[in-house]
């Protein structure tokens, strides 16, 4: 049996979960809370904002309600006098020594939470997170050295961006190839950029660590239950800022295994690939592919650039010009523009190479192999 | 002799009266407040609804980027600096600023400065479009070419700040008029004085670290760059150490300003005068202590991150002092709610709610989810908004009758109140809850989960900017044809700028006044 003051809380709660639809949907275009998110640290993240924001209330309450309540009864229009003292030690001695005491209170939960974020130790599984301008690149480091290693880049469709096609419910928030990790293990992220400072961050995860060029730094999460969460760079870096999405797919110890394999399996294929030799057609179509992807962004679909900030690969001196500056270029990168070397395979760095010399009208009539990349960027 | 102002142009350009040149800081201020909002209203035309509409990404970024530089450097500070010129002298009784050629000099550099700021937007590669906060490499290895013509500009308007303070604190520490001693000085007086020594200290700061960008970016050294053993971090300490101070530069002012609001329309004297004082120069130390709270995130040790959260919370203590100051002045008092005592009654209920998100940014753990999220927005939007420029507006309507001599029309400043106080709050109460579900600040495009609120924001932000114009009618209408203003302006106001008649002359206590 409910006493009858728990029973008029629960009736309030009845009402809610009666509710139920409209309150989801509510919550779903009006969002107003921070999530709890789906690890331990994340939910207690969740408890400290709630303890200081109730904090917050409590004090506003006390002072808007004194502030109010003057406003109303201490008005001229109301004949009222006056008074004229200014000073009281009590008073001000009290209005010190509670806030001191309530922050105090605050700093000890603040700092236990903060202590457990700082715990990277004992991970079962690395993941090395660099961010670039703008995807994400993800590295499971393995202990035997074979290396897994891809980038994850925005996938919602230009169209829908610029407002021909409808939007749908991920936009903005899904890759091409999202991050996988493994439930129930402890799993750090060491982030760093290769470029500028990115921010790496989930907030179901409730880990934001910023991704910082000549740094390592450490951030772990452990999530219990599969699911895929998202998030997004949360540090200025440069145009395509908020086109930079992440999203990490929690799967089963088994499921994760299967995935591993099956990357492991494409890797040793892309470096087999490398020793292929393609026809001028292949080369021209998927470097066509690879260029939208990657450099229409800054040199636009149709080659001719941005003054002064992106140069055209229209009649350009370096896509027209000698084979070997042009694949360093697209390798090292330059002058702003980021190194390519690392983030496409050799087929695709080939690929992107030769569309470059042959679209955009500037026929060189020259085709690049893999293995001419290869060769390259083993100082050939 | 006593003599007045001189003719035609000349006397703008050549003018040494603290009056003239805290009028011109103050127009200036005003033209560069609404090009810092049309910069902002670009911004919020952008985030009406998601996708990309209106301006390209880049473009979206040099506007985040001038809208900052413009409102703090452009806007806020130098009307500050226009109240400090136009107040300072009258209320402690002295004739003018200690230094008037340098006076006209720190003024005069300024709209050059502004002027090459603004003339980035036509250079080829755009505006600095790395953000207010420029953070390297991106606004060194990876920025547009302005950004040379950013860097000297800074340096202009530092250099324009520091003769600025150099020559407040000369006038505060050496031309009161007898009797007035410090712990007299109206609290204005005051904060302005410590806010003075706090430019003093970070201005130079920050030309430092321009400085190190631009030997970065045109003679071949690395202090930013990690490839050639620098460090990113680094420029974010220096740049903090500089910022954080910057934030209180741009508050401590305004609560001199509601200092004296507050209690002409109470018709009681400040509460805790000399607790006001103490806890001006407390939050004034601790700003030097706690930069590294805008970084929690970037991977600080441990025991960095603990310092910086628990210095970070002891702000709250001096900050709620002040708070409650002006709620104990209010209590029992008389009060009448003219234009200035609503900004200013406004200013304590708001920036307490600024100070609230404040107090829950402070805490390390918790800062992970709202860094670099819209809820931060909200929050630094709640302090300088309702903080510094609800002040500024406040100041201005409190102290126009004794400028021009002139009233200003209650009905249409109380309007002009409404209008801006809705304004303000539908613009960036969302962002709170924007930001708390998930979306990082400084995107020109968001998931739709965030646009109910982008758009109640986007249509706050236009309604606070149509209050702007009307503010800007208001004060013409005033100047040309406004009620004559008495001497005293106000029925409880007190201190020397009250005594001398409206408007005040061109040149006021010649001999000095008796303080007693």
């Amino acid at each position: 049996m409910l006493g009858k003051s728990k029973r008029l809380l629960v009736l309030p709660l009845h009402a809610i979960v009666a509710a139920g639809l409209p309150i989801a949907a509510w919550a779903t275009e009006w969002p107003l809370n921070m999530t709890e998110g789906v690890t331990s640290v994340s939910r207690e993240i969740h408890g400290l904002h709630m303890q200081i924001f109730w904090w917050c209330v409590a004090i506003g309450v006390v002072v808007f309600g004194v502030m109010f309540y003057t406003m109303f009864a201490h008005r001229k229009s109301r004949g009222v006098k006056p008074a004229h003292f200014h000073e009281n030690i009590t008073l001000e001695l009290i209005w010190t020594i509670v806030p001191i005491l309530i922050l105090v209170i605050m700093a000890v939960p603040a700092t236990k939470t903060l202590v457990r974020i700082y715990d990277t130790g004992d991970a079962d599984l690395d993941i090395l997170v660099t961010g670039y301008q703008w995807k994400w690149k993800y590295e499971y480091l393995d202990d035997k050295g074979e290396n897994v290693s891809f980038f994850s880049v925005l996938n919602t469709p230009r169209a829908q961006i610029e407002n021909t096609e409808e939007k749908s419910q991920n936009y903005l928030l899904e890759v091409d190839e999202p991050l996988y990790i493994p439930t129930g293990k402890k799993v750090r992220f060491l982030v760093t950029a290769a470029d500028v400072i990115h921010s790496w961050w989930v907030p179901d995860l409730a880990v934001k660590r910023d991704a910082i060029p000549g740094y390592i730094h450490e951030a772990w999460t452990k999530v219990e239950e599969p699911g895929v969460f998202r998030g997004q760079c949360t540090e200025l870096c440069g145009k395509d800022h908020g086109f930079m999405p992440v999203v990490v797919h929690a799967v089963d110890e088994a499921e994760f295994n299967k995935w591993m394999e099956g990357k492991r399996a494409k890797a040793r294929e892309i470096a087999d690939a490398a020793k292929q030799t393609l026809t001028f057609q292949e080369l021209y179509a998927q470097g066509e592919a690879v260029y939208t992807k990657n450099c229409a962004a800054c040199h636009l679909p149709d080659g001719k650039g941005v003054a002064g900030a992106f140069p055209a690969i229209a009649g350009s001196p370096i896509a027209t010009g000698p084979v070997r500056a042009h694949i360093n270029r697209v390798v090292h990168g330059g002058v702003g523009m980021p190194p390519f070397g690392e983030q496409l395979t050799p087929v695709e760095l080939a690929a992107v190479v030769t569309f470059q010399r042959n679209a955009f009208g500037n026929n060189m009539g020259d085709q690049i192999q893999p293995i001419d990349v290869v060769n390259f960027k083993q100082g050939q | 002799m006593a003599h007045g102002p001189a003719h035609g142009l000349s006397r703008w350009f050549y003018t040494t009266n603290h009056k003239d040149i805290g009028s011109m800081y103050l127009w200036f201020s005003f033209a560069m407040f609404f090009l810092g909002g049309i910069f902002a209203l670009v911004i919020r035309a952008e985030l009406f609804e998601p996708g990309l509409q209106i301006v390209e990404p880049n473009f979206f970024n040099q506007m985040t980027t001038m809208h900052g530089l413009v409102m703090v450097f452009g806007a806020v500070m130098p009307a500050f600096v226009g109240l400090a010129n136009w107040m300072v002298p009258m209320m402690i009784g002295a004739p003018d600023m200690a230094l008037p050629r340098m006076n006209n000099l720190s003024f005069w550099i300024l709209p050059f400065a502004f002027a090459m700021l603004a003339s980035t937007l036509f250079m080829e590669g755009g505006a600095p479009n790395f953000g207010w906060t420029f953070y390297a490499p991106l606004s060194t290895t990876y920025a547009p070419p302005s950004v040379t013509f950013f860097i000297f500009a800074i340096h202009i308007m530092g250099a324009s700040s520091i003769m600025g303070s150099i020559n407040i604190i000369a006038t505060i520490l050496n031309m009161r008029a007898p009797g007035m001693t410090l712990m007299k000085m109206p609290l204005f007086v005051w904060t302005w004085l410590i806010t003075a020594y706090l430019l003093i200290a970070v201005m130079p700061v920050l030309a430092g670290v321009v400085t190190m960008m631009l030997m970065d970016i045109h003679f071949g050294t690395s202090f930013f760059n990690a490839a050639g053993g620098g460090d990113p971090v680094l420029f974010q300490h220096v740049f903090w150490f500089f910022g954080h101070p910057e934030v209180y530069i741009m508050i401590l002012p305004a609560f001199g300003v509601v200092s004296a609001i507050i209690p002409t329309f109470a018709r009681k004297p400040l509460f805790g005068y000399s607790s006001m004082v103490y806890a001006t120069a407390s939050i004034a130390i601790l700003s030097f202590m706690v930069w590294a709270h805008h970084m929690f995130t970037v991977g600080m040790p441990f025991i960095g991150e603990w310092v910086f959260m628990i210095a970070t919370m002891a702000i709250a203590v001096p900050t709620g002092v002040k708070v409650f100051n002006w709620v104990t002045t209010m209590y029992k008092g008389s009060m009448t709610f003219e234009t200035p005592m609503l900004f200013s009654i406004a200013f304590v209920i708001l920036f307490t709610i600024g100070g609230f998100s404040g107090l829950m940014l402070a805490i390390a753990p918790a800062d992970f989810q709202y860094h670099d999220t819209y809820f931060v927005v909200a929050h630094f939007h709640y302090v300088l908004v309702p903080g510094a420029i609800f002040s500024i507006t406040a100041a201005v309507y409190y102290w126009l009758p004794k400028w021009c001599g002139r009233m200003y029309d209650e009905t249409l400043g109380k309007t002009h109140f409404w209008l801006a106080f809705i304004g303000l709050n539908l613009t960036f109460f969302p962002m709170h809850f924007s930001g708390l579900a998930g979306m990082p600040r400084r995107i020109p495009d968001y998931n739709p989960l965030f646009a109910n609120w982008n758009m109640l924001s986007s249509v706050g932000a236009f309604l606070f900017g149509a209050a702007q114009v009307l503010f800007l009618y208001i004060v013409i209408r005033a100047i040309v044809s406004g009620r004559r203003a008495t001497a005293q302006v106000w029925e409880g106001a007190h201190g020397l700028e009250w005594t001398v008649p409206s408007p005040a002359p061109y040149h006021t206590f010649t001999t000095p006044p008796k303080v007693d």
